[in-house]
């Protein structure tokens, strides 16, 4: 019934290298917010694995709750940015927004 | 069968985020985002955190996906001439310096993960070798959410607040000038 855990630090491993890759990679703003959600997923994933072994308190099923809720008002408020900075540049490609000067 | 159904979840999970990876136009990204953290919420599931999996479908793709998607449609620019001639000169060192960055990027991810992946084999965790079983954890985050963690629930609801409100203002267009 209960899987080993290891595999499930192995998935979490793996989707944290890619959301890392993600986020190195891409030119796109929002592509590199996809990546950053991918990291807090895995980080998620290996909180509730923990958790199972601490059934009375869960502390990582908590942490990872007021994870995700973090995460979300952080896209949130990162979406009203990018909004902006598309209205002034018309571009959200990483590579080309080299001003500072408003 | 459990085994299976693991698979077949962190099959979705990876193969979701290895194509937000690969692909190279932004919506689709999104939408393999959505396979990503659906795969994440059956391993919410497996891994006995029922109430995690049904929060992670509900906040990131009923929330953060959908924004996502508004993000990518609104800031979407349709291919205009920025393929054409004019960009001829500079094909070559950009190609070049994209082909670096593909390197270095994979060397440093794959990196990453063989460290990750040769301690986690490597190592015995004490923890992990207590007996555990699969039991639902809804009543449980409901009275750690009103005993034990009132303060930070109650900061955190806040903290949402005050950056919705924050984001509204943000995203707004300036009327003064």
């Amino acid at each position: 019934m209960i899987m080993n855990s290891y595999l499930f630090l192995t998935v979490a491993a793996a989707l944290f290298s890619i959301g890392l890759a993600i986020v190195l990679l891409k030119r796109h703003v929002i592509v590199v917010l996809m990546g950053i959600e991918l990291m807090l997923n895995a980080a998620n994933i290996n909180l509730a694995v923990f958790s199972q072994y601490d059934p009375n308190r869960i502390q990582g099923q908590m942490l990872a709750l007021f994870v995700m809720v973090v995460a979300a008002a952080e896209s949130a408020v990162a979406l009203a940015i990018v909004l902006q900075v598309y209205r002034h540049y018309k571009t959200v490609q990483l590579d080309e927004l080299n001003e500072l000067r408003f | 069968m459990i085994q299976l159904t693991f698979y077949g979840f962190a099959a979705l999970t990876l193969g979701g985020a290895l194509a937000v990876l690969l692909t190279r136009n932004v919506m689709y990204a999104a939408f393999f985002l959505l396979l990503t953290l659906l795969g994440v919420a059956g391993l919410f599931v497996l891994a006995s955190a029922d109430f995690l999996a049904v929060a992670q479908i509900m906040i990131y793709v009923g929330g953060v996906l959908v924004l996502v998607i508004f993000g990518v449609m609104l800031t979407h620019k349709p291919d205009t001439k920025t393929n054409a001639d004019s960009q001829q000169p500079n094909r070559v060192p950009s190609l070049n310096r994209l082909s670096n960055s593909w390197v270095v990027t994979v060397l440093v991810a794959s990196g990453i993960f063989v460290t990750l992946y040769s301690l986690l084999s490597r190592s015995s965790f004490v923890l992990l070798q207590q007996p555990i079983g699969w039991e639902s954890t809804v009543t449980r985050v409901g009275m750690q959410l009103m005993t034990e963690y009132l303060v930070p629930f109650e900061l955190v609801g806040i903290l949402l607040l005050a950056a919705l409100v924050g984001a509204t203002h943000l995203a707004g267009r300036k009327t003064a000038d």
